[in-house]
């Protein structure tokens, strides 16, 4: 019988390796293994044997299932990853077919760098503050030290809704409420970024409607050389480490002594070219200490508060840090202009 | 501010300094300079010519035939121009010159007769035309007698000269004479300027007994100078002056209104010379105008006047519109023999005001108007005196008439240098500072760390501490501050709540694939009203309205951003660029008011506007053209994003498609709408199937709850169930599925349509729903029999309230 069993699996091990298919080996399974199998038949047969074989045939019969099974299985194993290989080999696809579409969207490149200067303020401690854009005459001219009947706030500058309403010029209103609200004892610190108006026909270099941020710190002593730092630390983070920066005298009616201020050009690297015209240094912001009249009317001590503001224009940055060519193309929405500064 | 490089050398030693550099100290210190042009274009080979006889062309009618001595040689020089004639000096281009445009000059021959070289006009040697004497307009210039035949064209004509061109800010006006320039020059390089005294001498005749001085309002009028010129020669004045004038964009054109030209940008005093004789009485009367009068002036302008404007007059009539214009009566001509010279200060908002009324700026008016300097008025007036006697042959009467109530007093401003070093984070010694008033020429006395300083009259800007701070400032020079960061109590940056939605808002449209746009918030009158969201349009009364508009186009706030969103898409679809999805935040302008008094409620909406094709994936067959439920599907994602859920009603609203728009509302309230722009306005727009919204952002920012939130992850299995209604097709999908979560509270968690059917097995009229209701408590496991019985309440529901049939 030992015999018989060692000749069964040898039989079904080469029947084993021999199938190709998975019902071959299902077939091998079933005429070896199964219920009516020969080694079924060979176990039948064990009532003729001793007690003393009983034991070992049994074992021995297992083993050859066990072995048989086994190698069935291994086969199995072997066979499905080959008909899986092979459906996989079917299933392959050109990967260079276009995508299928995702919508990307993007901000307006105004928005972005708005939003860069906001941060960087916002890592100085500043906050952001919005006011109106249609303003009280008080607010857009008088607590900025521009009385009526100053030659600055001529009727032909700014679009007036009446008389004392008027589409704000300027961003710096929302200085003057911002400090109104301190009650003349808190510090203030903080940007204002928004759209503002000016009666000017557009064209290339000049828009009706435009954007500006200014910014404004009053504590007690706040000095000039403070500005001259923050104004440094912000274009050094905006235009680039490489870039030098220049104050010059200037005059604005709420600062005194006022700013204005250059960054060398990066076209030239500061040696003069047309971009500059060939100053080396492009004219980026202005700035200066508060007036003390500012400060008196917002209920600040002139004594004993000073502070410092500045303003500068989105669009002019824009335009010189990405060659925008014309500022209309702010207002226009060309989808080709809108798509181009997505990384901006 | 256009200033004469060879004039300002001629006050102040500059030639240590490149133009260059010398702009650099200039911008530095306090001026910007805008340019440093040369005068005209490199002009080299001219010299001055001495015509010796002057013939007609023998083949040529039109042209001359010249024997032009050059000093060194004599040529023989064929010109056309009619004025040329024997005995002249003229500039001759050489063989050899170049003449701007590059313009060589050669040998060569004109009509069988050799030229060579050229007798050239001043436009020819690059003067701009606008620059040019009249007299000399249409022909060669011509040298004064006394010039060198052989001399160099080139400089006799200032030709070779640099022009600076200051930006001058307002407050500056000292430097808009040549003067004040030198002053601030001086000070940047600290060299030294002073102005030179006049030196007049005036015959024995008393001006007073010629003429007298009346003012009416000595606020408008606080110093009235009238000198008298007699034996007057009206002629040209001399070269190098007209050479200074044309350098500072001023034309010449006689000798008289040369010189008070001349001293205008010398002093920066405007003065105006009356014919004495034409001047019609011998009594100067300054007044208001009155109301309606009329008068004449030097333009041959009839100028109606109010009594804002101040005018000279012989008593009766005006002859001048005080530091604007003269009149034409009294006009210096060519006979004028005998003149009154005035010299005066006027009220600068009264000079304004009337420059602004008729509309005439010029040299003169510019520098009343931001005041001219008190001590230099009858200085100036001197000056001119001077000049006419020793260029125009005049005789000086001895003395001026005057009404003087001018304030000629120094501002005394004191500032201490702890105060100033507090201020600009700066450590300069009392020796510094005191240094810097010296180079400003501002007299001061110092008691230890306290400087009380006399303010020139010249610099009328200063008048507070800070102004002087900014002097010292500029002077020790602002690259001189160092840099320092403020000292303050530091304060956590941030944005508000309300700012960090916006941002997230505006982050979601992007991802959601909509580009940001921009669009004016100034629009024309029609469009401000057009696609106004319903509860913006109950609110506002009537737009607001810019009162004098520089257009219709952007003359009216906007009550909604929809339009231009249409107007950006028709512009790119106009190019051919035609799938869009675009979206703003912004401000629209709302007022409650019929008349507009008051500022008008700015309330932040978010707009969105969608055409062509929405996704587009042709090789697998995979194409969407924009609809009612992309735009839909935007704002449902936007109610994810903030955690509020929306609703939707059918609506219809103006230039709207009647059957596929709604308003949107959160919590009860209608925030906005959504839907396809009607037809009509697609094709007037050149548009396809485009999709608008419109939400308030405010209400969503308020209503959206701010406190972190976390819900219990269900860990009990939720049970699913579907059912498919069958009801009227005007039934909507919304009402339904609003009761099934009605009726299925608290269990129903979820509930979703995923199927519609209209058509063969049905009724006519009527429509199939198919609705996936989700059953869920997070607490425990449900039992079969609960979500029966709630299935069963929901089934009876939609039938009482919808009519609803469970399709078999």
């Amino acid at each position: 019988m030992k015999e018989r069993l060692e000749e069964l699996q040898q039989e079904a091990l080469k029947k084993v390796d021999q199938a190709d298919s998975v019902q071959g080996l299902k077939d091998v399974r079933v005429e070896y293994l199964g219920k009516k199998g020969p080694i079924t038949e060979v176990l039948r047969g064990m009532g003729k044997l001793s007690k003393e074989e009983r034991p070992v045939i049994g074992q021995l019969a297992n083993d050859v299932r066990e072995h048989i099974a086994q190698a069935i299985e291994t086969k199995q194993t072997a066979l499905e990853d080959a008909a899986l290989e092979k459906q996989l080999e079917e299933e392959s696809i050109d990967v260079t077919l276009p995508a299928r579409p995702v919508k990307v969207g993007g901000p307006h490149l105004l928005t972005s760098i708005v939003e860069e200067i906001e941060d960087l303020f916002i890592g100085m401690g500043f906050e952001i503050k919005e006011g109106p854009e249609v303003e009280t005459d008080y607010y857009n001219f008088e607590a900025l030290n521009l009385p009526k009947g100053h030659p600055a706030r001529d009727m032909q500058d700014s679009f007036y809704v009446t008389e004392e309403l008027l589409m704000r010029t300027h961003t710096s209103p929302v200085q003057a409420r911002t400090m109104g609200a301190k009650d003349g004892s808190e510090p203030v610190k903080m940007i204002c970024p928004g759209k503002v108006y000016r009666r000017d026909t557009d064209d290339a270099t000049h828009s009706h409607q435009f954007t500006q941020i200014e910014g404004l710190l009053v504590d007690k002593n706040v000095r000039m050389s403070d500005l001259k730092g923050v104004l440094n630390a912000f274009a050094k983070q905006m235009f680039g480490a490489d870039r030098e920066i220049r104050l010059r005298p200037s005059f604005f009616p709420f600062t005194e002594p006022s700013v204005e201020m250059d960054i060398s050009c990066k076209v030239c690297g500061g040696k003069g070219c047309s971009v500059c015209k060939g100053t080396g240094w492009i004219e980026i912001l202005g700035g200066g200490m508060v007036h003390p009249n500012v400060l008196e009317m917002a209920g600040y001590d002139p004594k004993e508060y000073s502070g410092f503001a500045f303003g500068m224009g989105p669009e002019r940055i824009a335009m010189l840090k990405y060659g925008v060519d014309d500022i209309r193309h702010f207002y226009t929405n060309d989808i080709r202009f809108l798509e181009q500064y997505h990384k901006a | 501010m256009l200033v004469s490089l060879n004039w300002l050398q001629e006050y102040i030693d500059v030639s240590r300094y490149s133009p260059e550099e010398l702009a650099e100290i200039i911008t530095k210190t306090g001026i910007e300079v805008e340019s440093v042009e040369p005068v005209a274009e490199e002009v080299t080979g001219v010299v001055v010519g001495y015509v010796r006889s002057c013939e007609q062309h023998p083949n040529a009618d039109k042209l001359n035939l010249c024997q032009v001595d050059v000093g060194e040689e004599t040529l023989q020089i064929v010109c056309g121009a009619p004025n040329v004639a024997e005995g002249q000096k003229v500039p001759v281009a050489t063989p050899g010159a170049v003449l701007p445009g590059n313009f060589k000059i050669k040998k060569t021959k004109l009509r069988g007769e050799e030229s060579n070289g050229m007798i050239c006009s001043l436009q020819e040697l690059g003067v701009d035309e606008k620059d040019v004497p009249k007299e000399f307009a249409d022909g060669i210039f011509v040298f004064p007698e006394d010039v060198e035949v052989g001399a160099n064209a080139v400089s006799l004509l200032n030709l070779d000269d640099l022009i600076i061109e200051l930006g001058l800010t307002p407050n500056r006006s000292d430097a808009l004479s040549m003067a004040g320039v030198a002053y601030e020059v001086a000070a940047a390089i600290d060299g030294t300027y002073e102005l030179a005294e006049e030196n007049v001498k005036t015959c024995g005749e008393k001006t007073a007994d010629h003429v007298s001085v009346v003012v009416e309002d000595s606020e408008a009028n606080p110093y009235y100078g009238a000198f008298i010129i007699k034996d007057i020669q009206v002629g040209p004045s001399p070269l190098w002056m007209r050479n200074r004038l044309t350098a500072a964009g001023i034309r010449p054109i006689n000798n008289v209104v040369d010189i008070t030209n001349y001293v205008l940008m010398e002093y920066g005093q405007p003065l105006h010379a009356f014919d004495y004789d034409r001047f019609g009485s011998h009594t100067i009367v300054t007044r208001r105008a009155k109301d309606g009068e009329k008068m004449t002036t030097l333009d041959d302008q009839e100028r109606t006047l109010k009594s804002d404007h101040l005018v000279i007059t012989n008593g009766e009539k005006a002859h001048a519109i005080a530091g604007v214009m003269g009149g034409a009566e009294s006009e210096v001509q060519d006979d004028t023999t005998t003149i009154i010279l005035e010299a005066a200060f006027f009220d600068p908002s009264v000079v304004r005001e009337a420059s602004k009324d008729h509309g005439l700026r010029s040299e003169s008016s510019t520098r009343f108007e931001k005041g001219v300097d008190p001590n230099r008025v009858e200085r100036a007036g001197l000056r001119a005196c001077e000049l006419l006697a020793k260029y125009a042959g005049g005789t000086v009467l001895d003395g001026v008439v005057s009404h003087d109530e001018l304030d000629r007093s120094e501002k005394q401003v004191t500032v201490n240098t702890s105060t100033i070093n507090d201020r600009l984070g700066t450590d300069i010694s009392n020796e510094d500072i005191a240094d810097i008033f010296r180079r400003l020429q501002f007299n001061y006395d110092q008691n230890g760390d306290e400087f009380h300083v006399s303010v020139p009259t010249r610099r009328g800007d200063i008048t507070i501490f800070e102004d002087m701070l900014e002097e010292v400032a500029r002077i020790y020079g602002y690259d001189n501050l160092p840099y320092t960061l403020p000292q303050g109590a530091s304060q956590a940056g941030g944005l508000t709540l309300e700012q960090l939605l916006k941002r997230k808002v505006k982050a979601y449209f992007e991802g959601a694939g909509l580009h940001e746009t921009i669009t004016y918030s100034l629009t024309h009158e029609d469009k401000a009203q057009m696609l106004v969201s319903p509860e913006v349009k109950e609110k506002s009364v009537s737009p607001v309205a810019l009162a004098m508009p520089m257009s219709e186009d952007h003359g009216t706030l906007r009550l909604s951003m929809v339009p231009e969103l249409l107007e950006s898409l028709s512009y790119n679809v106009a190019r051919k660029q035609e799938n869009l999805a675009f979206y703003e935040v912004g401000t629209v302008f709302i007022s409650e008011e019929e008349k507009v008094t008051k500022q008008p409620e700015e309330m932040l909406r978010a707009s969105g506007a969608l055409t062509g094709e929405w996704l587009s994936h042709p090789w697998q067959q995979e194409k969407k053209s924009v609809d009612f439920f992309v735009a839909k599907g935007i704002l449902e994602g936007l109610s994810e994003q903030l955690d509020l859920p929306f609703s939707y009603e059918k609506t219809k609203l103006d230039h709207m498609h009647p059957g596929r728009t709604a308003t949107v509302s959160v919590n009860g309230k209608v925030i906005g709408f959504v839907g396809q722009v009607h037809p009509k306005l697609q094709k007037q727009l050149g548009l396809k199937e485009t999709y608008v919204f419109d939400v308030n952002l405010e209400v969503l920012i308020e209503e959206y709850k701010k406190e972190e939130k976390f819900q219990t992850i269900p860990r009990h299995p939720s049970v699913s169930r579907d059912i498919a209604l069958v009801v009227d097709e005007n039934v909507t999908a919304g009402s339904i599925e609003a009761t099934i979560a009605e009726a299925g509270s608290p269990l129903v968690k979820d509930v979703q349509v995923f199927d519609l059917y209209q058509g063969e097995h049905l009724d006519e009229g009527k429509k199939s729903l198919a609705f996936r209701l989700l059953y869920l408590d997070p607490l425990r496991t449900l039992k079969d029999q609960e979500v029966e019985e709630t299935h069963n309440a929901i089934l009876e529901a939609v039938k009482s309230q919808h009519q609803a049939e469970l399709r078999g």
